[in-house]
């Protein structure tokens, strides 16, 4: 078995540079966006009193979801033994981290009064599982990067495996508890089940797992570093299997949401009558977002071709997009059966209509905010693959240690043999 | 859960500085006699002796009328938001802040039209407190659902957890504002009951006073735990219900006729 | 000569210390100096000797005493204490030579003034009317009394 050598990204300044540049303009516009926001205050966005939470919080609750999803090629290998996974835990937890970061960017700016961060930080109320989000969110980012100390750090081997199963069961924590800010909201239709937060879980696997996938090809794609047949093929199944899941859930969600008289109507009007919304879960979730890619991943002239794994990738991110779109907004613009069985009238909100949506339509200072959070959370990853080691030098299949085994711990080695190695390494 | 405020205020905090100020205060003080401006006595905290809550008699609600949604409006200074001049009308009307809606109901199957005010319904166990994060939006003890505009971050959760849609977001700044009502950018409000008129122990609030002014008395104020209350006699009187009873929320405001 | 030289940065701030204590005294007189100006001629605050405290005393734990009382108000409904905002509003505000009120956090009023001077942000009137408005709740179907409606309504309107 042979050791895995990390090194720094070393493509060439001017596109190092350039890339950055480029993501550096979008957080720009971004924290512009998020200026303007706070100055103007909210009307300047699509939001109103009946939907509240828009595009900022998609892209912030799809960032959340996958950078816990994101962490999970680190516990294939640490929780569940899978050696091929080895040398890709710290690029996972490095991504975990900066996705994590990004996404709660996102929902901070867009708070009313973001100037109070420090209320937040300093009254809790104990009830709210938006208060236990708070802990969970900053408990996993100093969890993970104790995870990448203990991968990287000869110091920290000893604790890698303690430190890795703890990271496994809090990012399943986190992610049960994002689906519950709205699997708990009792008043609303389309939230008020515990099915959520299984889903939320099987979609963070996606999600995380896709972003992950395009992360690594593109930085070694960029610098030339071999990827393993062997390894893709892992990569891709399990990206395979984790979106087909999602697919079972979302059709479990909606079949058990529907058979209930009660929310037949939201039902039928999310799946053939909600216009846009319907298109989006459809094409873009459903088509787009799914079978495209499953079909990608799996067609034989297809799966083998890193090329064709990177769409199915992008797919499943746009695909992502769309799916908490519709079960964020979508839930948000059909109206509250404050009334069953009868018609509003006259009100002021949702007027005449038995079936019927509250408008929301985005403005540009919302989309930029969210690319805002998603360029941070590359800006993050690629300044950290640059400047510290966190790429392994080579994936090619015959580098890649076996199952079980951890070509960190120093197995059979006398401790001071190893140590020469590494200094020598 | 809520952070309650110190009781005592520091007085040694900063000595050094306080040194410094006694010496200027020295300097000033000479050929000022002291006098204390006045003000009035405190009076005692909110107890849960009372529970203030409404009674809306839809068969006398009358459609077309606003005079409810009116006096709310210019009670807490609701009159004085106004439309940036950039916004579309029909944004707007889903932007500004509303505290009471007068709804028009058609019972699908009957076709019986049914009016009504519908606000904040102050429940017992509010879900906007319990999603909360950071304790601003509570209940007082006499079981106003109240929002601690202070300690409000603006995430609007409270919002996706009422049942009733019946809280407001502020989206532009604010100018304006009535003293007893403060109102600003960035937080969410509703209905209140009158809050400042319960601590300066009035006997209504402004929707009630309205529809009674106007000849109609539809909303009936009062407390709900005084067996000899108006509120208390007419709910016993006359059959009613909550709003969205599943939710077992037991609420204040409580609806006849519907 | 060594320990002379050793001893020369000890002495130099001992020397600047002093220099700076004396400085903050006499910026202290200075700032006392100004204070009349802070209490804005024609307000109700400018025929009082002192404010609900001392001077002194509110120079310094003004805030402290408006944060209590906004939680006593806001979560118990206790109002109309000698610390409310509102009673700070009624008496320091001033008026323009024909009677209109100046609301306490413009240029040169009695709350802006002196935190520009300080250089800290007062968050208190992004919510809170600078000037007296509508007066104290009283039952008039929902009429605001105290000042005329029209006087005080923005062009915003």
């Amino acid at each position: 078995m042979k050791r895995i050598v990390y090194r720094e990204w070393r493509i060439p300044p001017t596109r190092y540079w350039g890339i950055l540049g480029l993501l550096a303009v979008v957080i720009g516009l971004g924290g512009l966006a998020a200026l303007y926001l706070e100055h103007q205050g909210h009307w300047v966005t699509g939001m109103n009193n009946f939907v509240v939470w828009g595009v900022p919080h998609v892209f912030a609750v799809f960032l959340i979801i996958a950078a816990s999803g994101a962490v999970n090629v680190a516990s294939i290998a640490t929780v569940f033994g899978k050696g091929s996974y080895q040398p890709l835990g710290r690029l996972s937890g490095l991504l975990a981290v900066a996705l994590l970061i990004g996404g709660l960017l996102i929902l901070v700016l867009d708070l009313g009064r973001p100037d109070r961060l420090l209320v937040a930080l300093t009254h809790y109320n104990l009830r709210s599982i938006f208060a236990w989000n708070i802990y969970l969110y900053t408990g996993f980012i100093a969890l993970v990067i104790a995870y990448l100390w203990s991968m990287a750090d000869r110091m920290g081997l000893a604790f890698k495996r303690p430190i890795g199963l703890v990271a496994f069961g809090w990012r399943i924590a986190l992610t049960t508890a994002t689906g519950s800010i709205f699997g708990f909201l009792v008043a609303r239709q389309a939230f008020d089940t515990a099915f959520l937060a299984p889903m939320f879980i099987i979609m963070s696997l996606a999600y995380g797992l896709a972003i992950f996938i395009l992360v690594l090809l593109f930085s070694f794609d960029q610098e030339g570093r071999p990827v393993g047949e062997q390894l893709l093929r892992r990569l891709k199944n399990l990206l395979g299997v984790f979106v087909a899941a999602v697919l079972y859930f979302t059709l479990v969600y909606y079949l058990t949401k529907g058979y209930g008289a009660k929310n037949t109507d939201l039902v039928g009007w999310l799946l053939f009558g909600g216009g846009s919304y319907s298109v989006l879960l459809w094409i873009g979730w459903v088509l787009a977002g799914t079978l495209v890619p499953l079909g990608i991943l799996w067609y034989p002239s297809t799966r083998r071709d890193c090329r064709w794994i990177a769409a199915a990738c992008a797919l499943v991110i746009l695909g992502g997009l769309a799916a908490l779109y519709v079960i964020l907004v979508g839930s948000q613009v059909y109206p509250l059966p404050i009334f069953p069985g009868h018609t509003i009238l006259d009100s002021g909100f949702l007027d005449g209509v038995k079936v019927g949506a509250a408008s929301y339509r985005p403005t540009l200072p919302e989309l930029l905010l969210g690319l805002g959070g998603v360029a941070v959370a590359l800006l993050l990853t690629a300044v950290g693959v640059r400047v510290l080691q966190f790429l392994p030098e080579s994936l090619a299949d015959a580098d890649l240690p076996g199952d079980g085994q951890d070509p960190d711990a120093p197995a059979g080695a006398s401790k001071a043999s190893y140590i020469s190695e590494i200094s020598a390494g | 859960m809520m952070k309650h405020p110190d009781e005592t205020i520091d007085h040694g905090r900063r000595a050094w500085f306080g040194l410094a100020a006694g010496v200027t205060a020295a300097v000033a003080a000479p050929g000022v006699i002291l006098q204390i401006a006045s003000a009035d006595p405190d009076p005692a905290p909110v107890t849960a002796a009372a529970r203030w809550g409404l009674l809306i008699d839809t068969n006398k609600c009358a459609a077309g009328c606003r005079d409810c949604v009116d006096a709310c409006d210019r009670e807490n200074g609701l009159d004085r938001q106004s439309k940036p001049p950039s916004q579309s009308p029909a944004a707007w009307t889903d932007q500004k802040a509303v505290w009471v809606r007068k709804v028009k109901l058609a019972d699908d199957l009957t076709g019986r039209v049914t009016n009504l005010p519908l606000m904040c319904q102050h429940c017992e166990h509010p879900p906007c407190v319990d999603v909360c994060p950071t304790g601003a939006s509570f209940k007082r003890a006499d079981g106003i659902v109240v929002v601690d505009r202070h300690i409000c971050i603006g995430c609007r959760y409270c919002m996706m957890a009422c049942p009733y849609q019946a809280r407001s977001f502020v989206h532009e700044p604010m100018h304006d504002q009535l003293t007893q009502v403060p109102r600003g950018k960035g937080c969410v409000e509703s209905c209140n009951l009158c809050v400042s008129r319960r601590d300066h122990g009035l006997a209504s609030t402004a929707c009630a006073d309205a529809c009674a002014a106007a000849g109609k008395g539809a909303i009936v104020f009062g407390d709900l735990k005084d067996p000899a209350s108006p509120i208390s006699l007419a709910l016993r009187a006359m059959p009613s219900r909550q709003l969205r009873e599943d939710l077992a929320l037991n609420t204040g405001v409580r609806y006849a006729g519907v | 000569m060594a320990r002379v030289l050793m001893s020369i940065p000890a002495w130099g701030c001992l020397g600047l210390t002093l220099l700076g204590l004396c400085w903050t005294l006499t910026a202290q007189d200075a700032l006392a100096g100004d204070a009349p100006r802070f209490v804005q001629p024609g307000s109700r605050a400018a025929a009082l000797g002192a404010c609900v405290e001392s001077t002194a005393f509110m120079r310094r734990n003004h805030m402290e005493l408006i944060k209590h009382q906004r939680d006593a108000t806001v979560h118990q409904g206790i109002r109309g204490t000698r610390y409310s905002l509102a009673g700070c509003i009624d008496c320091h505000v001033s008026h323009t030579p024909d009677g209109q009120p100046v609301a306490v956090n413009e240029k040169q009023q009695f709350c802006s003034a002196c935190h520009a001077f300080a250089a800290v942000k007062v968050d208190c009137f992004d919510c809170h009317s600078g000037v007296p408005r509508g007066g104290p709740a009283r039952s008039s179907g929902g009429q605001g009394g105290g000042v005329p409606e029209g006087d005080l309504r923005g062009s915003g309107q």
